[in-house]
């Protein structure tokens, strides 16, 4: 048996590549939930209280592990719910968690004069937020923003722990079932590189451009 | 109640994991940091040759998830090579290889933001080049460095969990033998969440520790304050393993 088999390679690409696929539609979607959640957190935590429990929990969800999470949740939720699901929503929350600090760095970065100037206007509280602080604050996140997109398609692998068919699942099954395991995961090494490379040079272009304005 | 006896009746198991997840840690840690130091110097050299080599390094393990790497190296090594490594050393392996390209771009970073006035000074004192490194440029590249250094390491313990799925017997093991061998899944993945957190602060801690060392080394004042309650400042804004810098 040669190490590299060129035809089984061949052969099974259309699976990895559904999965990549896969690993692709879940990433999107669990990195939209984070960019809406994370900015409901980030502004929620200025609310006395009930922003210092929020911190709190926060900071629990960042200090321990993905995987953990994941399969903490698909253990606890009914068997009805997919762990395709499970794995967006954790993903999805657990990033929110990142974003939210992004957004504060953003939000704390508008200058005190804005919110004197909108206070001084007596604008209501959604202008001063939609008009004023927010459009200044999120053009400035707008590139580390963009890297946790990198970021969790990279973490999008640990969904294997609870069953998803993403890239790495993927691969382990057509791997084991024919013991090419070699190609298999090489493949999936060079399919993330494929992706994470062209997606990481465009986030320097764009932050070349933004923190250029 | 029950669940508070369970916990303390099976603490001695969490622990045996616990202690595995530390030894993921200092051990991915340990060759994350050589492999950062030696890449990340190699990325600041004018010749082009390290610098090529250091940037196929970085751009390369930083590409591939910690978990493609663990699961190649357990299961496609051993049939490519004829070699089998320990599950525990395959992992450390990983995460050290993954983790280390991050922090080659911070070392890189790091020495490229040192003032080029002192660069200037060592050549007027006609220093070596290593001297310029040992004595000038590292010690202020270092104190730029450890705050990252910090939300990476966090970001290495939180990874070592993923070392269950190839069979080492850490913390995430621990919960889920004990989640199959009691039915307790709340109990026992709450314990071993906690753990992971208490393990977060304390390496949160320590690295705001080395942090004041060094720029009190410098002759700085620490950003936090000096007392010893500013070590429970806010945390700074953390950097993700996966984050481009």
């Amino acid at each position: 048996m040669n190490i590299w088999d060129f035809e089984w390679t061949f052969e099974v690409l259309p699976d990895l590549l559904g999965g990549l696929w896969t690993t692709v539609q879940i990433t999107v979607v669990a990195y939209l939930m984070a960019l809406v959640l994370g900015l409901v957190i980030s502004m929620a935590r200025r609310v006395p209280i009930f922003g210092s429990i929020l911190h709190f929990v926060m900071e629990f969800i960042r200090t321990t592990p993905l995987v953990m999470q994941l399969v903490f949740v698909f253990l606890l939720a009914p068997s009805t719910v997919s762990g395709m699901t499970v794995g967006v929503l954790v993903l999805g929350v657990h990033y929110s968690a990142y974003t939210a600090e992004v957004y504060r760095s953003g939000i704390e970065g508008v200058a005190k004069g804005q919110w004197e100037a909108a206070r001084a206007l007596s604008l209501p509280a959604h202008r001063t937020w939609g008009a004023i602080v927010l459009p200044q604050a999120i053009r400035k996140v707008i590139p580390a923003l963009g890297n946790y997109l990198i970021a969790m398609f990279k973490d999008t692998p640990l969904l294997f722990a609870i069953g998803v068919a993403e890239l790495l699942t993927e691969a382990q099954r057509v791997g084991s079932a024919d013991f090419r395991m070699v190609e298999a995961f090489t493949l999936v090494g060079f399919l993330f590189l494929v992706v994470s490379i062209p997606s990481a040079i465009l986030i320097r272009r764009l932050e070349k451009r933004y923190v250029a304005v | 109640m029950e669940q508070i006896n369970f916990l303390i009746e099976r603490l001695p198991r969490f622990l045996d994991g616990a202690w595995v997840t530390v030894q993921l840690t200092i051990g991915g840690a340990a060759l994350a940091f050589v492999l950062a130091m030696v890449f990340g110097i190699m990325g600041s050299v004018g010749h082009w040759l390290p610098r090529a080599v250091s940037t196929i390094y970085v751009e390369v393990f930083r590409g591939i998830a910690a978990l493609v790497l663990m699961f190649w190296m357990a299961y496609a090594l051993p049939i490519a090579t004829g070699f089998q490594l320990e599950d525990r050393f395959a992992a450390i392996l990983a995460l050290g290889l993954n983790v280390g390209a991050y922090g080659a771009e911070v070392v890189r970073s790091s020495i490229n933001a040192v003032a080029k006035s002192q660069i200037e000074a060592t050549v007027a004192l006609n220093f070596s080049w290593f001297q310029r490194m040992r004595l000038v440029v590292v010690p202020q590249a270092w104190a730029q460095m450890l705050p990252t250094f910090g939300n990476l390491v966090i970001e290495l313990m939180k990874a070592t969990a993923v070392a269950y799925l190839i069979g080492v017997a850490d913390l995430a093991a621990v919960a889920q033998q004990l989640r199959e061998a009691t039915g307790e899944t709340v109990v026992a993945y709450s314990g071993a969440l906690i753990l992971y957190y208490l393990i977060a602060q304390v390496l949160i801690l320590g690295m705001r520790l080395l942090e004041r060392r060094a720029n009190r080394k410098l002759g700085r004042i620490p950003s936090g304050g000096q007392g010893l309650l500013s070590l429970l400042r806010a945390p700074t804004i953390g950097t993700k393993v996966g984050v481009a810098k």
